[in-house]
């Protein structure tokens, strides 16, 4: 290792991004845009599910269920039927994503300690709406029920059992997905940029120039990756404190923790780019190639889809992919304040995948064809 | 080996699949001398200097550059050497200084050295108040003569120069000429290809390529004496001839 080489030709990597007019803005603009914008659109939470009621039994009980639905922050009551068609009618329309039927005998029925029978059919279009729209609307219709029969003195219904959210109590998917946009934008910012710049040297053929002195591969490689690892740490920086500053999440853990994770995880992905490049000839192809693993990455990794909810064969698949156990680092010390202690295996992990991608990029780098 | 020689191959070969792009060509440059590298476009001739100066493996034969094997000792050619692509090949984006420094600090030089090397190069080529200007903003010739101050700042025992002049007006190549000329008569060997064949006259020796075979080599005057030609232009033609690929 040849200090004074690296050193001049990190210089020369330093002189190069100032003077580029795109890549430096790139860096703060994309963290700051994709932490300000995406938390607010890219949301799960259900809210506004709109209910068709069609109410067969047209008794007090009835109305007050009605009411309850209409008055519940989640649910608004869009009609109220007299037949099911009708309230079907509002589905296909696209006004209501549940119909809720209230049966005849209801009121009779619960006050014989008889189960009701209401039933509840949800628009299956939009999975998460549906499902999520249909356990609203039983649950408030429950609430409804047992209140009613504490006030009548009927024996009360089993109270249902309560949940609880742990570390993400008001279950805010904000707080489910800043910490894993972070590492969205490592994934971009540190596995694009070095691909882009070392198989741009090769296009403008500097590659050759720099092919044809005695520069130290290792040297060479390490000066393509050092600037996307300070990169990688500027992004999260900026992440952490507009989360902190605009959405009032702060880690519960050690940020160093959250740090150490980032060094490592932009090894893996600025190594995977090394790689990419050295194999690519043109931009096209590298852009493609990277491409590949980058939606591989942000689908596969746990970002968006739980990986807990994924087929077997494809949770194996996983244990493959880096990303995984980033996001898992930093969701878990994010909201739950773990330390290395209780995530050693998925440092462990990321230590592994970056030892070998940087390992691999060197190697791959060859100064003669 | 002898100790003035600069360059010698046997045999050298390289195929690219069943495309034979260099020929078993033999060839020895003397140290001190100009060797001008001849030959019609696609006869060869880039991909030879490639595998003399490390970019690229030979498939068979030998040779030895600067006294080093070129099959295992690539790497220690390049400290001995300096190269000049066709392919221009500085950081437009770096200034004229930085492009200086950080070659010459690869190869070794200590950074008082290289401050007085360049601010000597400079004075030389006039370039003093280009010093800070970016590579990107000068005018082609002003490359050409900053591509090979870059590449024999270090005063390197060769420099392979590949068609350095192309595509500048005469006074401008005569002045690279120059600069060329310089170089040699402080001891550098000067391995050059070119597509000016009145530049090849002022080669001490040229050999001349084609379909991936050395034709001829020889001083320029004893060729003209060979093929009965008043120039270089006319030896040229005859020996090309013959040649299949263009």
């Amino acid at each position: 290792m040849n200090a004074t080489t690296l050193k001049i030709l990190l210089r020369k990597e330093v002189s190069l991004m100032r003077r580029n007019p795109i890549i430096p803005r790139l860096i703060i603009a994309m963290p700051v845009l994709v932490m300000l914008v995406i938390p607010l659109v890219a949301t799960l939470d259900v809210k506004d599910v709109n209910v068709a009621v069609v109410d067969n039994d047209r008794t007090e009980l009835s109305r007050r269920i009605i009411a309850d639905m209409d008055a519940s922050e989640y649910l608004s009551v869009t009609g109220c039927h007299f037949s099911y068609e009708e309230a079907l009618r509002q589905i296909e329309n696209g006004e209501a994503d549940a119909i809720v039927t209230v049966p005849k005998d209801c009121l009779k029925k619960l006050a014989n300690g008889e189960k009701p029978g209401l039933d509840l059919k949800a628009n299956g279009v939009n999975a998460t709406k549906g499902t999520l729209g249909a356990r609203y609307a039983a649950l408030s219709m429950a609430g409804t029920l047992s209140r009613w029969q504490a006030e009548q003195g009927i024996s009360p219904a089993l109270p249902g059992p309560d949940t609880l959210n742990l570390y993400n109590p008001t279950l805010n998917f904000r707080n489910y997905m800043i910490p894993a946009l972070m590492v969205v934008l490592l994934i971009i910012i540190c596995g694009f940029l070095p691909t882009l710049n070392l198989v741009s040297e090769k296009e403008t053929g500097t590659i050759e120039a720099m092919n044809v002195t005695p520069v130290g591969r290792f040297e060479f490689v390490l000066s393509k990756l050092i600037p996307y690892w300070a990169a990688g740490i500027l992004v999260v920086t900026v992440g952490m404190l507009i989360g902190w500053a605009v959405y009032g999440l702060a880690p519960e853990g050690n940020v160093a923790n959250i740090y150490i994770a980032t060094v490592l995880f932009s090894l893996v992905m600025s190594g995977l780019g090394v790689f990419i490049a050295n194999r690519s000839a043109t931009l096209l192809q590298s852009i493609f190639m990277t491409f590949a693993f980058i939606v591989i990455f942000q689908l596969m990794g746990g970002l968006f889809t739980p990986i807990a909810s994924m087929p077997r064969w494809a949770q194996c698949i996983t244990y493959a992919i880096p990303p995984r156990y980033f996001i898992e680092i930093m969701r878990s010390v994010y909201l739950k304040g773990a330390g290395i202690g209780d995530l050693w295996t998925q440092y462990a992990a990321l230590s592994g995948f970056a030892a070998l991608l940087c390992a691999v990029a060197a190697a791959t780098y060859r100064k003669r064809a | 080996m002898d100790k003035e020689i600069a360059i010698s191959v046997k045999e050298l070969t390289k195929k690219f699949g069943d495309f034979t792009a260099v020929d078993r060509i033999n060839l020895q440059v003397k140290k001190g001398e100009i060797f001008g590298f001849l030959g019609a476009n696609g006869a060869g001739k880039t991909t030879a200097m490639r595998m003399l100066c490390g970019l690229s493996y030979p498939t068979s034969g030998s040779g030895t550059v600067a006294g080093y094997d070129i099959f295992r000792q690539a790497e220690e050619i390049k400290r001995h050497i300096g190269y000049m692509s066709q392919k221009f090949s500085l950081y437009e984006q770096l200034t004229v200084w930085e492009n200086l420094n950080l070659f010459a600090t690869i190869y070794g030089m200590p950074a008082k050295k290289i401050k007085e090397k360049a601010g000597e190069a400079f004075r030389t080529l006039g370039m003093e108040d280009m010093r800070n200007v970016l590579v990107r903003e000068i005018p082609l010739g002003w490359k050409q003569k900053l591509a090979f101050t870059a590449a024999t700042l270090h005063s390197p025992d060769i420099v392979f120069l590949d068609e350095p002049t192309g595509g500048v007006d005469p006074a401008t190549r005569r002045r690279f000429w120059e600069m060329i000329y310089r170089a040699s008569s402080e001891g550098m060997t000067v391995f050059v290809t070119t597509h000016y064949l009145d530049e090849a006259e002022y080669c001490s020796r040229v050999s001349i390529m084609a379909d991936g075979r050395i034709k001829a080599l020889d001083s320029p005057a004893a060729l003209k004496r060979l093929y009965r030609a008043a120039t270089m232009d006319e030896v040229f033609r005859t020996v090309a001839k013959g040649a299949t690929r263009e």
